[in-house]
């Protein structure tokens, strides 16, 4: 199981629509539980597209993305059978790395 | 040296369930952290993150910077955006919060044959603006668009 989803689909004009769901806390570090201790930051920082080898957009950010981010990007050139894959890094070291085929 | 393998044998177990309880369930991998401009990302004024992310360049505004926002956002925790660049040439759009503690929320950099679209959702501490700047050749634009918050979305 992959904390990525990837949902791809052709749009008109040569133009493909990359969507993808993460499974992230994006812990802010200002939060408190219950106890009232902090909750420690967990945030993604980088999150890298890739339309085969090369990459569509790269990233940075913070704990302002909302719990679960959710974006969607697209690009032009994108053929039945390429490979697209989604990466992320965060604040902890933490990866993830999921791929899919355009249909 | 049995002793010392059953000692890292226990580290190590321990450390796995750890991580695995900590991601619940989620199969994650560990890797070294990559350079990422902790400065940018500093609890700051927008007026100085923006001094740190653009230096004194001169920022223009712009109506080829389309901006889907809601109105009036009931929950700060996750305020959809979607943006589209029409400027040619647009290499980076970073995207800002004017009063969350931490202003800057993303920045996202293009390759040719990427659409300098992208849609995400944000966090929104309190009722302001969020701003758009978009890099494109030399130049720097912004478009911004003040977003009601009814309730805040970094606190507890």
């Amino acid at each position: 199981m992959s904390s990525i989803k990837i949902r791809i689909k052709q749009l008109k004009n040569d133009i493909t629509q990359v969507r993808a769901l993460i499974a992230h806390p994006m812990e802010t570090g200002y939060k408190k539980d219950e106890k009232g201790n902090k909750i420690p930051a967990h945030y993604i920082q980088e999150l890298t597209v890739k339309h085969n080898d090369k990459v569509i957009t790269n990233s940075i950010m913070g704990s302002g993305i909302s719990r679960n981010p959710y974006f969607a990007f697209k690009f032009k050139g994108g053929k039945s059978g390429d490979k697209i894959t989604i990466s992320w890094v965060d604040n902890l070291g933490f990866t993830a790395s999921e791929k899919k085929h355009i249909k | 040296m049995i002793e010392t393998r059953r000692k890292f044998l226990k580290k190590f177990i321990s450390t796995t369930v750890y991580f695995s309880t900590l991601t619940s369930g989620v199969f994650y991998s560990i890797s070294a952290k990559a350079a990422w401009p902790s400065a940018y990302f500093r609890e700051n004024s927008y007026r100085k993150t923006l001094k740190e992310l653009f230096g004194d360049q001169k920022l223009i505004e712009t109506s080829d910077i389309q901006l889907k926002l809601p109105k009036i956002a009931e929950n700060g925790a996750v305020v959809p955006v979607i943006i589209t660049s029409k400027l040619e040439n647009t290499e980076t759009i970073t995207i800002l919060a004017d009063k969350n503690p931490v202003p800057l929320i993303a920045q996202f950099n293009f390759a040719d044959t990427a659409i300098a679209y992208v849609s995400a959702r944000i966090k929104m501490a309190e009722t302001s603006n969020v701003v758009v700047i978009a890099k494109a050749g030399d130049n720097y634009y912004f478009k911004k668009r003040k977003v009601k918050v009814t309730i805040g979305g970094c606190g507890g």
